[in-house]
């Protein structure tokens, strides 16, 4: 089944081609990189899939329904969870609490009034083991803004896993991570598989040839590739425009 | 219990003892003092709903307290004296005008949601200043203070003293329960990151909205309780100026904390009744006093307090 349908996205920042009818598949449980040079306009890709930005033209079918025109929090709702490529978290709440939130967020209505919040159990259970599947259940009372970079990226993998999500956009979940913290990101990634769809964007290659099913490379707002990691690194196109640049 | 409402409780529990111990002291004038800085303190916890939770910097909340003015005006001049009447108009005028206003400002955010409330208040002010039937730009005296279902608790220094203590006590209830409730932790969450709370699904603006909505009719209950205290209405009760004031009352007594801005709110008051006394020029060293507490007291007055107890 294919989760995610990208069908000639275009979108351009004056005379400045961002996104070039990009098209690609997403199916169930695979993981899908993105990967490019800075500046190839992946993380624009990211904006329009998550509904922060609007495509000038082309579609995107979620589950096969064109969600092209909603929103963000609509996008959310049904089931679209993101990272962002600078950690997004509330940093005056408690790790617990960030996550509680993002269960909140699909368990009944948010228009109540006066009971605690804080002390609704079946949101805080189902958030600790959505910080558990992270390795974060050790510090669920700390302020999330005294978090660690890695642990920050982690928190927000377990806000979008508090989502139950059937689609999962990860903007560069490795960048600015200790070599020990990416690794642990990274089984983390791998642990996901077949769980739900994930589009990922890292410019970690070793990363990305490790854990994705299918690989596209963008250049210059353009998909000038689609394959498995095999398929990719044998492209003589993609050493060409690409690979080659680095020594992956 | 936090130690904000450990605060608080002990704080409401010396106002409570505060009437008859300035009985004692020869002094029963300072009640009528402290009823002013409590009416403020209603005031001012409104305010914090939405400068300290939903980080909305209102620049026009004393149209508010204008609007609950003017209804115990109107409605006293009309010999609709009950606060039981006056109350719920006051509430349905400001909840009206809120969301109105609100909708339209909460399309915008920050400098230009500072700008829109600002005019919004502006507004509100022109317009009452061309109300000539209620004395226009001068104001009018209220007829008669307000009663309750009959009685004349207002009459009173100490009646109207204890029942606008009660209602700052029920308001700062309120609305500790509305912050820590689902809705409130959205409202904080807003304030925190407004795209990490889209991207998991929640449209800030409803939730803005309606805080927007139950701050300016908490304004408006003040509005009711300041007309009566003075006796007086004018339009200058919903000018820019004593907006700003109230946004200085709850930066001084610590944003987001409730407690805090009832304290900010009474050391505000009092200490404009105290320098006004020793000179002329009172406002050029309480604004250099807000400046240096603001600087140098993380978390305002009630950031200080919880800091020296430990």
């Amino acid at each position: 089944m294919t989760v995610l349908s990208v069908q000639g996205l275009t979108k351009s920042f004056g005379a400045l081609k961002v996104s070039d009818a990009i098209s690609f598949d997403l199916r169930a449980g695979e993981i899908h990189a993105i990967i490019g040079p800075n500046g190839a306009g992946k993380t624009t890709l990211i904006h329009q899939l998550s509904g922060s930005i609007r495509p000038d033209a082309g579609r995107i079918l979620m589950e096969g329904r064109d969600i092209t025109r909603l929103p963000v929090p609509a996008r959310a709702r049904r089931g679209l969870a993101r990272s962002f490529q600078i950690t997004a978290i509330l940093p005056g709440f408690s790790v617990l609490e960030n996550v509680a939130l993002a269960v909140q967020a699909r368990s009944g209505s948010s228009f109540r009034f006066f009971r605690r919040a804080a002390a609704e159990r079946a949101l805080n259970e189902q958030a600790r083991a959505s910080l558990g599947a992270v390795g974060l259940a050790g510090i669920a009372g700390r302020a999330a803004g005294t978090l660690s970079h890695g642990e920050k990226r982690q928190l927000e993998i377990a806000i979008a896993l508090a989502m139950r999500p059937r689609l999962l956009l990860l903007d560069e979940p490795l960048a600015g991570t200790g070599q020990h913290e990416a690794a642990r990101i990274g089984r983390l990634i791998a642990s996901l598989k077949g769980q739900l769809g994930i589009v990922l964007i890292e410019h970690d290659m070793a990363a990305v040839f490790a854990l994705a099913d299918r690989i596209s490379v963008l250049v210059h707002g353009r998909l000038i590739a689609t394959g498995s990691p095999t398929e990719i690194r044998q492209n003589s196109q993609v050493r060409a425009a690409y690979l080659g640049e680095s020594e992956c | 219990m936090s130690a904000r409402d450990a605060v608080m409780l002990a704080l409401v529990a010396l106002l409570a003892a505060l009437p008859p111990v300035l009985q004692l002291l020869g002094e029963p004038f300072l009640t009528v003092i402290v009823t002013r800085a409590l009416i403020f303190a209603i005031a001012a916890l409104s305010l914090d709903l939405l400068l300290g939770y939903g980080a909305l910097v209102s620049f026009g909340h004393a149209a508010f307290l204008g609007i609950g003015a003017y209804t115990a005006l109107i409605l006293s001049g009309r010999g609709v004296t009950g606060l039981e009447l006056q109350l719920p108009a006051a509430l349905a005028a400001a909840g009206l005008f809120a969301l109105v206003t609100g909708a339209i400002s909460l399309r915008t955010r920050g400098v230009h949601f500072i700008m829109i409330t600002l005019a919004f208040g502006q507004m509100a002010y022109y317009f009452a200043s061309s109300l000539s039937a209620f004395g226009g730009d001068d104001g009018q005296a209220l007829r008669a203070r307000s009663t309750l279902f009959g009685a004349d608790v207002l009459a009173g220094n100490s009646g109207f003293y204890y029942l606008v203590l009660a209602l700052l006590a029920l308001v700062w209830l309120f609305l500790r329960a509305l912050t820590r409730s689902r809705f409130g932790r959205v409202l904080s969450g807003t304030r925190e990151n407004e795209a990490r709370m889209q991207a998991i699904g929640f449209s800030p603006f409803p939730f803005r909205l309606i805080a927007y909505v139950v701050a300016g009719m908490i304004a408006a209950m003040a509005g009711v309780l300041l007309a009566n205290h003075a006796s007086f209405v004018a339009p200058s009760y919903m000018g820019w100026g004593r907006s700003g004031e109230m946004i200085a009352m709850v930066v001084l007594g610590g944003m987001g904390t409730l407690t805090g801005p009832v304290l900010g709110a009474i050391a505000f008051v009092l200490a404009e009744e105290t320098l006004a006394r020793f000179t002329t020029h009172w406002r050029l060293f309480f604004g250099a006093a807000i400046v240096l507490i603001v600087l140098f007291t993380r978390g305002g007055l009630l950031g200080a307090l919880l800091r020296g107890r430990k």
